[in-house]
């Protein structure tokens, strides 16, 4: 069941939405706040897409495809319920994603997450060809590339609002500690 | 019923509709969906180009269509919102198809 990773695995939407949603406070920009906000909602919209695939795909399972599938694993302790973990079984954790308070460190570390997200999709998409499937998994991988830009942009907007004091980019909220 | 599929040509996918052989009701949550998508992309974009006319045009455009569309569906076919549920004995809720009860 390779596409659990997408729900609770290490760069799934949960991971996503969380990270994202968690670093908002702490940016003083306004517009990097607002792009945080609405992609970690955005993710969270993703994550129910991807936890309907696996309940759909798994409701009607038979005993001989859970052995069979190696789902045996997980249903053991799970049922057909779902529980955010990696396919591999990794629990979902707060280790998955970080949140830096630094807005410059934050929107880098934003910007692989929608990388490993999208290498993940191309992961999906190498392993399972069921069309109904595939399609949903499409879209989803290109919403991370179009993240990706966003993020982008938005690290553009405050390397491009430094003043010339600060050529290295260093997290200008915190500009006047270095200058003691 | 005719006039929110004439503003659906503005979003150019009335040709997709119009092909297709789908219930109003269907035709419908299509535009919902197709115009919430297109405000969710906008409004990304919107958060770092602020200022962006054609950008700011299009989402009212888009906007003033979904809303027709969302407040025909409602009046005929049930909420969207749990906000929208009209109470009269029951709250009828919980008796629609929740989103992952789909096709599959």
């Amino acid at each position: 069941m390779v596409i659990m990773s997408q729900f609770g695995g290490p760069d799934g939407e949960l991971a996503a939405s969380m990270r994202y949603l968690s670093q908002r406070y702490s940016t003083k920009n306004r517009k990097v706040a607002g792009v945080l906000t609405d992609i970690g909602t955005e993710e969270l919209a993703h994550m129910e897409m991807v936890s309907a695939i696996v309940h759909q795909l798994t409701k009607d399972i038979t005993p001989q495809e859970i052995v069979e599938s190696g789902f045996d694993k997980y249903y053991v302790d799970h049922t057909l319920g779902l529980w955010p973990q990696s396919a591999g079984g990794i629990p979902f954790t707060s280790t998955f994603f970080q949140s830096k308070g630094d807005v410059i460190t934050d929107l880098i570390e934003d910007m692989a997450a929608e990388q490993k997200a999208r290498t993940t999709y191309d992961n999906i998409l190498r392993l399972v060809h069921d069309q109904e499937v595939c399609d949903p998994i499409k879209f989803l991988r290109q919403r991370e590339i179009n993240h990706f830009q966003r993020f982008g942009e938005a690290l553009r907007i405050v390397l491009d609002e430094l003043d010339s004091k600060n050529f290295y980019a260093v997290n200008i909220d915190y500009l006047p500690d270095l200058h003691k | 019923m005719e006039h929110y599929s004439k503003n659906y040509n503005m979003t150019g996918m009335e040709g997709v509709v119009s092909r297709m052989n789908i219930s109003n009701k269907d035709k419908l949550f299509a535009c919902i969906t197709a115009t919430s998508f297109v405000m969710d992309d906008l409004r990304i974009y919107l958060d770092t180009h602020p200022t962006d006319q054609e950008a700011l045009d299009y989402w009212e455009k888009i906007s003033r269509v979904r809303k027709e569309a969302v407040d025909e569906y409602t009046r005929n076919f049930g909420p969207i919102y749990s906000y929208d549920v009209n109470v009269k004995n029951k709250w009828t809720w919980v008796e629609d198809p929740w989103p992952w009860e789909g096709r599959c």
